[in-house]
């Protein structure tokens, strides 16, 4: 071990810094250009949504569902940046308060899922048999269903509501972390040190929390980042449809609504531009930041 | 292979009935009674209680359930509970369209896809290799309903070449040109999102292929750039972008159903966008179950091509 220090230390002058995973994969991460112009955008914009009723206060002083009544759909002024969406609100002010809600149901809903997700998996994957095939038959079952369309029916026949919305989410998109989980463990239930974790005593749940599932990690991070592109779009089509969530509470997607007007369509595009650009610049950053990610935490995909 | 294929096939009956079990049970669990809309607000709640009874609609849901599965089974999918038309004629009318539909998208993406994606890998790091992939982001990231939205305004509205929505022009004698000129917004709409996925994955493809060591070989042994390329690699390259096929086939007809909504394009997207709206229980049933029985072939599909390409893959 000296030796191989020291010779390291004659070539490259200095003793190599020990490096952790997540360093170097950080390092591998802040390499790619694309990648980190995704996470300052991403970064960006949940600023933007979180200071929401600060920034609007400040810049224009509209509340989110304030009615200016004298400016129904009103072209861009000074005194509606973006003008004013049919019911006479201000559009920038509901732009701004729109990505809070698109973000934080993508963000919150995703998270739940891959809990959800992790924990199926790591339970089929770690016990296999009966539970393993009686939790992949159903996964099977869920993920045949038609994912927008019933989506949709959930949402019509419970009504629509921010929490029909996100149960329709979550119980359709389980599926994918289970599976990857369920595959990981797999092979990593051969391992020597799982192994030696259980011949040791150590019982299933702390296996599976110390040292089965940190090296599960990988994979599921870049399947979470992408997804939150997913569902944002998911969101948007649902709330665009009207089966998502629904006035007065603005999120891009139903904002988008408005463009259903033919004549907000062809005559006020300030209105509904700006919504859909914004979806496509969120889904745009977490899509590089995702295949950033997925670059960094798998060397091998780069030559 | 035909002993896998009979296998997989008997295999999806029970997935197709788990399907059924949930899907049963989530369009039945709705609040309120939906049925009113058929019985008109003023009828007496005694007859109203008696008509129920009669027509089953009070039984238990596990009896419902397997009443539903033994008229589906005999090819009866029920009426629709809005234009009272039987649901089997209603999506006859539907499937055509919509295959029509899904069939250009799917060509669109597929033939300007294979040959960007091939030119991009190899040329990589190019300048066009930049654009392509960055084209490729972007087409991925674009909401259909949004693009749709785009499309509209300047296609149909601002420099009106296109029509706005429908499949013929009303009134008009039926034309194949009629059907193409109509077809062509919602074909991009549809088809964009595959083409740029589709791009992405054929450049990602040839790139592996074109670093093994047989093309390589070739490449030693004299042959032509083009020879070694479009002969050797191309082959290679092109088996995981076949597997695709079967996977889009689901995201295909999902992504009809915003198309076919905005475009008012009649096929099954629009029937389940408009059952939904209606709560319409016997359609959602029938269109849940027709699109749920898509995926899992496409599934099926996309294995069976794997292994029909690739004389590597066995399976027993």
């Amino acid at each position: 071990m000296e030796a191989v220090k020291r010779t390291e230390e004659i070539v490259h002058g200095v003793a190599p810094k020990a490096t952790s995973l997540t360093s170097q994969v950080f390092r591998r991460l802040t390499r790619n250009r694309l990648a980190i112009i995704g996470g300052a955008i991403l970064i960006l914009l949940m600023l933007i949504s979180l200071f929401a009723p600060i920034i609007t206060k400040v810049s224009v002083g509209w509340g989110r569902d304030e009615i200016d009544i004298r400016y129904i759909r009103a072209e861009p002024s000074a005194r509606h940046p973006l003008g004013t969406d049919s019911a006479g609100r201000d559009n920038f002010t509901r732009l701004l308060y729109g990505g809070q809600v698109s973000l934080s149901i993508a963000l919150s809903s995703v998270v739940v899922y891959m809990a959800i997700g992790v924990i199926v998996g790591s339970i089929a994957g770690f016990f296999g048999g009966w539970i393993d095939n009686l939790l992949m038959r159903l996964v099977d079952v869920v993920q045949s269903f038609p994912f927008l369309l019933l989506a949709l029916t959930i949402v019509a026949i419970r009504g629509p509501s921010v929490a029909n919305l996100v149960f329709a989410i979550l119980f359709l998109s389980w599926p994918v972390p289970a599976r990857l989980v369920r595959g990981e463990f797999l092979s990593l239930r051969e391992r020597d040190y799982v192994e030696a974790a259980r011949a040791t005593g150590a019982s299933p749940f702390r296996t599976i929390v110390r040292h089965m599932l940190p090296n599960a990690m990988a994979p599921l991070i870049v399947n979470a980042t992408l997804e939150v592109a997913g569902i944002i779009l998911l969101e948007a089509a649902l709330s665009y449809l009207g089966f998502g969530v629904s006035q007065p509470t603005p999120t891009w997607g139903n904002m988008l609504t408005e463009a259903q007007n033919l004549g907000v369509l062809t005559r006020m595009p300030w209105l509904w531009l700006p919504p859909g650009l914004m979806i496509f610049l969120t889904v745009l950053s977490i899509n590089f930041l995702g295949d950033g990610l997925r670059d960094a935490l798998d060397p091998r995909l780069k030559q | 292979m035909g002993q896998y294929v009979l296998r997989r096939l008997l295999q999806t009956i029970p997935i197709l009935l788990g399907v059924s079990v949930i899907l049963f049970i989530i369009v039945h669990s709705t609040p309120g009674n939906p049925y009113a809309y058929l019985l008109g607000p003023r009828t007496d709640p005694k007859m109203r209680q008696e008509l129920m009874d009669r027509m089953g609609l009070n039984d238990p849901l596990p009896v419902q359930y397997v009443r539903w599965l033994k008229t589906t089974l005999s090819g009866n999918l029920g009426y629709s509970i809005r234009s009272q038309r039987p649901v089997t004629e209603m999506m006859a009318q539907a499937i055509p369209n919509t295959l029509i539909l899904t069939g250009s998208a799917f060509l669109f993406g597929l033939l300007l896809a294979i040959p960007i994606g091939v030119v991009s890998a190899t040329r990589q790091y190019s300048a066009g290799d930049y654009a392509v992939t960055t084209f490729a982001f972007m087409g991925i990231s674009l909401p259909a309903f949004f693009s749709a939205l785009i499309m509209v305004y300047f296609f149909a509205v601002k420099w009106p070449i296109f029509p706005m929505n429908g499949i013929t022009t009303p009134g008009q004698p039926f034309s194949m040109w009629d059907l193409l000129y109509h077809l062509i917004l919602p074909t991009i709409t549809l088809g964009l999102r595959d083409m740029a996925a589709y791009t992405r994955f054929t450049r990602a493809s040839m790139l592996e292929v074109l670093r093994q060591d047989y093309v390589r070989t070739a490449r030693a042994k004299g042959l032509a750039e083009r020879v070694v390329i479009y002969k050797h690699a191309l082959r290679n390259g092109l088996i995981p972008v076949i597997t695709l096929l079967g996977f889009s086939l689901p995201g295909l007809f999902g992504g009809a159903i915003i198309t076919e909504t905005i475009f008012s394009w009649p096929g099954m997207g629009l029937l389940s966008f408009t059952a939904v709206g209606n709560r319409d229980y016997s359609v959602l049933m029938a269109t849940n179950m027709f699109f749920a029985f898509l995926v899992i072939m496409g599934n099926l599909l996309a294995d069976i091509l794997y292994a029909l390409v690739d004389p590597r893959i066995r399976y027993s």
